[in-house]
């Protein structure tokens, strides 16, 4: 639209913003330019949740926003203003037990290098959650049958998390077992 | 990215007071944000409309629906009455985008999101939708997935949407709330082409807020099929978004409108009128096909899109004949 003439010399504003994340309070005063993922890994140190793309292509800093899954690089926190976050840091128990999701990722192989895994974590924990639910996909013949998450499902339903090292069949896998023995993780 | 202020709306009117010179609605923010942090889009203020208490999907009476333009992709998708009364809609919602994309998104920013052309999307090069009068150099250039039908010498994008295909098939209105009241557009009216004005994609006056939409009772099968570069997460090269009825071997009511081909979801009526009351046969569908496809007019790297969207119009209509 304006784009030819941003003049550039506009002041930044800064707004008052507060985010229960892995079930701790913080009140902050952001840029409202910034993204959730900034100030997660910027204001929080919380960097497990990882930047890729910074434009909702990867899925690597996929978070639990208010119970459902988000790119915190695309969600302004200025707007997500009183949200529940969970972060790979928070998938976990208290007593730092793993969570069904974790313990299947390293039992199958889910992962190489290990920078998408934090999203594909925290997405994997909202598909079981999603499933539960009775949400469909598109890999449903019938979308308004009742999803049974099989190998197809899971494919689809995790393919907003790319993984460059293309540990995709253990993922697959992960998930699957994941689905079997699963806990009440999401949320926080 | 440049500063801007940021506004949270509580009610429609609020918004649209808000709503000054330089100010844009955010919604899910999944395309807008994107296009700030490209240098594409410049607000000097954000008036927040995703916690609107246009939150909700509303099953009426008749079997039409209204659905609330804060209303999530996912929820939209997930709604037991989409499903079951319009699951082309729900299969539409669920072929775009990811999951955790569908959470963000809502209804009135998955209408107005803006082409996926190159060019536009970089603020650096010459783009007529972006900057009027500046060129367009995907004519020449990089245009594999852009336009066949109803482009003009400005501009050659498509539009993005998957939902908005199923909606132009489903004959749905838009809701719009000025400043001098509401108003209820049809789809076909609510959308453009680029002719004489390639920076506007639809007929949306500035500062109107999209309130819902409305989707009138549908009452045969539906189908949306989408053909993409990958198995999923990717933008339609071509799609179809169908319903089809069938008596005694004749079509007696049908639906189509094709994704990925025009600067707007593409109503097929001429298909539609090659095929009322003809045989529900792979002949007539083919030469309904054909019949949308002749004004198609490819660009040097897009002619595949014409056998792809004839032969995707043919297979939807034949999986949907057989299912009756
Ligand atoms: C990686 C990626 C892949 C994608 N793949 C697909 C795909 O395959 N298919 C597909 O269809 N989409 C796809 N999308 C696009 C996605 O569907 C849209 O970004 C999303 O629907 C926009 O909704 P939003 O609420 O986030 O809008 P926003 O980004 O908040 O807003 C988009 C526009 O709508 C305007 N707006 C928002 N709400 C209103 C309102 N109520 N009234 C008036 N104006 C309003 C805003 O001002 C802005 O101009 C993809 C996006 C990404 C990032
Ligand atoms: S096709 Fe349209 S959007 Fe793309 S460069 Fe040309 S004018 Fe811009
Ligand atoms: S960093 Fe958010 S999707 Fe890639
Ligand atoms: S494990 Fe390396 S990117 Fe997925």
């Amino acid at each position: 639209m304006d784009s030819a003439n941003t003049t550039g010399d506009a002041v930044p504003v800064r707004a008052a913003v507060a985010l229960a994340v892995n079930g701790t309070e913080h009140r902050l005063d952001v840029d409202t330019r910034s993204s959730l993922l900034d100030v997660l890994r910027e204001d929080l140190g919380l960097t497990g949740t990882k930047k890729g793309c910074d434009h909702g292509q990867c899925g690597a800093c996929t978070v639990l926003l208010d119970g459902r899954r988000a790119n915190a690089c695309l969600a302004l926190a200025v707007a997500h203003d009183g949200a529940r976050v969970v972060t790979v840091e928070g998938l976990a128990e208290e007593d730092g037990r793993l969570s069904a999701v974790q313990e299947s990722f390293l039992e199958h192989d889910a992962f190489q290098c290990g920078y998408c895994t934090p999203g594909q974590l925290c997405s994997a924990t909202a598909v079981l959650e999603e499933v539960r639910q009775g949400w469909p996909s598109a890999a449903a013949a019938d979308v308004a049958a009742d999803p049974v998450l099989d190998d197809d499902e899971i494919r689809e339903r995790m393919s907003g998390n790319l993984c460059r090292c293309g540990a995709y069949p253990g993922i697959v896998a992960a998930v699957h077992a994941a689905a079997g023995r699963s806990r009440e993780v999401t949320g926080a | 990215m440049r500063p801007f202020g940021y506004e949270r709306a509580a009610t429609a009117d609020e918004a649209l007071a808000l709503h000054e010179d330089g100010a844009v609605y955010l919604g899910g923010g999944t395309n807008l944000v994107d296009l700030m942090r490209l240098g594409v889009a410049t607000p000097s203020r954000l008036v927040d409309v995703a916690r609107l208490p246009h939150d909700r999907v509303e099953l009426e009476v008749d079997g039409g629906l209204v659905i609330g333009a804060a209303v999530t992709n996912s929820d939209l998708a997930a709604d037991r009455s989409v499903r079951e009364g319009h699951p082309v809609l729900a299969e539409a919602v669920l072929a775009g985008a990811s999951g955790q994309i569908r959470n963000l998104a809502t209804v009135g920013g998955n209408l107005l999101q803006r082409t996926r052309c190159s060019y536009f999307q970089d603020a650096a090069k010459p783009c007529n939708k972006r900057d009027p009068g500046s060129g367009c150099p995907a004519r020449e250039g990089e245009h594999h997935n852009l336009a066949i039908l109803g482009q003009s010498e400005a501009c050659v994008a498509t539009h993005p949407s998957d939902m908005a295909v199923a909606l132009a098939a489903l004959d749905a209105s838009v809701r719009v709330r000025g400043r001098s009241g509401e108003r209820v557009v049809p789809l076909e009216d609510f959308y453009r082409l680029p002719d004489g004005a390639p920076d506007r994609d639809t007929t949306l006056e500035p500062g109107e807020l999209v309130t819902a939409v409305e989707v009138p009772p549908l009452g045969m099968p539906s189908r949306y099929r989408k053909v993409r570069e990958r198995a999923s997460f990717a933008f339609a090269l071509v799609s179809v978004a169908a319903a089809l009825e069938v008596g005694n071997g004749v079509v007696t009511g049908v639906r189509l409108a094709l994704g990925g081909v025009a600067h707007r979801p593409w109503r097929a009526r001429r298909a539609e009128d090659a095929l009322r009351g003809a045989a529900a046969t792979e002949e007539s569908f083919l030469r309904a096909a054909e019949a949308e496809l002749e004004a198609a007019e490819p660009l040097r790297d897009n002619a595949y899109k014409v056998p792809l969207a004839r032969n995707l119009i043919v297979r939807t209509l034949m999986e949907l004949g057989e299912g009756t």
